[in-house]
């Protein structure tokens, strides 16, 4: 491994993405990383919440993440959906409760690690994007051996992992500000 | 044109409706906060997340600092798009309807890079607008400009192996909104950005030079620094301009990467 060289470009700040977002970034089956109810498929909800625990009605969600065999995605198509090309990636708006909604498999572990959704949210009335992570609660043993999570608070901590649902879902909410305020993270 | 769910449009107005010489004060003395922050060592990102000029931000903004993490593998690689997703003619925003959209036609030019100024490849620009007089064709518009019925406002494309792009559309009109009173902001092009790797996805706008609103507008200004916010501003480029035709600016993008995007070429798939 060489060392790396040093950064020769300033890079370009983000801003938010205001109120108007729909018709500018929405597409078809945007949310629908996997075709509903095909076989592995799962929904993954949750909701966005401000520092009061409002709902957050003009946000939007987007993940990316591994497949149930823990094989990173790098098929095209995230756009315009086949209905059966694994691409890793959803956007999902949130609607008037603050809810999304994506149609995925769970994420496979990569490299023995704890499986996680890398998570982007965007929002009207936030400056710049948010990254943060939603980690499956099933594997115990993968999730406290991960040094990240190990290095946070329990509260912290929960911030992070989802809840499964009934059905075999997961539920996991993002909360911008406040007591439970999500962990964001930075690289 | 349907109507959605019922629009928060409460949501879209300050409560206090401040005076925009309040407005540009506060302003004024983040910027001398954050520049003294700097000054003693401090390590600030370039676009603020608590900055209250930018009134419906005050809720919506993180209390605590980012914990720095090393990326996982998933991180460092980037969603992939490509032609099947996008066809060419939706670079161009004037030809989606069947007449010509008023306004003052242009085109934005540039290259897409990384931190050591290497070609972004093959990644998803996405656009939008309000049109020549400041009118966005959201629902919840509620600006009473005129709609061009010749004119949307949303364009996508993927870089090519320079990483360049290229966008042909509609100078957009300065926009007015409730953040306070006699709030306009300066006339801008929403651009989503993917990286080669998902720790380098941004979402930003870009500005037309010599804007008389930039001094006074809370959203620009969320970028403390001046060095900042100039990147955002487009340069007039007269060798864009096409004889007869439209307006020429350039607009490059430099993606942040930590140090795990950078690749040694072999290693790079």
């Amino acid at each position: 491994m060489t060392a790396v060289p040093p950064k020769t470009h300033r890079p370009t700040p983000g801003q938010t993405v205001g109120p108007f977002f729909h018709f500018g970034v929405g597409y078809d089956k945007q949310h629908e990383v996997v075709h509903p109810y095909s076989p592995g498929a799962i929904l993954l909800t949750g909701r966005v919440l401000d520092g009061a625990g409002q709902p957050v009605p003009d946000s939007f969600v987007e993940i990316f993440s591994a497949d149930s065999d823990g094989s990173v995605p790098r098929a095209r198509g995230a756009r315009k959906r086949d209905d059966h090309t694994f691409t890793g990636f959803g956007r999902a708006w949130t609607d008037d409760e603050g809810r999304f909604e994506f149609w995925t498999r769970n994420p496979g572990a990569v490299d023995g690690k704890a499986p996680f959704f890398a998570t982007i949210v965007f929002a009207r009335g936030l400056p710049d994007k948010l990254h943060t992570r939603i980690y499956p609660p099933d594997d115990e043993t993968a999730l406290a051996a991960d040094p990240f999570l190990a290095s946070l608070e329990p509260e912290e901590r929960a911030t992070l992992v989802a809840t499964r649902t009934p059905d075999g879902g997961l539920h996991h909410d993002i909360r911008l500000q406040g007591e439970k305020e999500t962990v964001f993270i930075a690289f | 044109m349907t109507e959605t769910a019922a629009a928060p449009e409460s949501l879209l107005a300050a409560p206090d409706q401040a005076s925009q010489r309040q407005i540009t004060q506060e302003i004024v003395d983040l910027h001398a906060e954050y520049a003294r922050r700097e000054a003693a060592g401090e390590t600030l990102r370039q676009t603020i997340y608590d900055f209250p000029p930018y009134r419906s931000s005050v809720l919506r903004h993180p209390t605590k600092n980012p914990k720095l993490v090393d990326p996982e593998t998933i991180e460092l690689f980037s969603p992939a798009f490509g032609q099947r997703d996008v066809a060419a003619i939706e670079a161009d925003l004037t030809l989606q309807h069947a007449g010509e959209p008023l306004g003052e036609r242009i085109t934005v030019r540039g290259r897409l890079t990384d931190s050591w100024g290497r070609p972004v490849r093959n990644q998803l620009i996405e656009v939008w607008q309000a049109n020549s007089a400041g009118r966005y064709i959201h629902q919840r518009d509620q600006h009473p400009a005129p709609l061009d019925p010749n004119f949307t406002g949303a364009g996508r494309t993927i870089t090519d192996d320079q990483g360049e792009y290229l966008f042909t559309t509609i100078k957009p009109g300065p926009y007015p909104w409730r953040n306070h009173v006699n709030a306009w902001r300066p006339a801008h092009i929403h651009f989503s950005i993917f990286g080669s790797s998902f720790t380098q996805r941004i979402v930003t706008q870009m500005y037309f030079p010599n804007d008389p609103l930039f001094a006074l507008d809370p959203i620009y200004n969320s970028i403390w620094r001046q060095k900042d916010r100039d990147s955002l501003i487009a340069a007039y480029d007269h060798d864009l301009t096409k004889p007869e035709f439209s307006m020429g600016y350039r607009f490059d993008i430099v993606v942040d990467g930590p140090d795990a995007t950078w690749f040694e070429p072999e290693d790079h798939e």
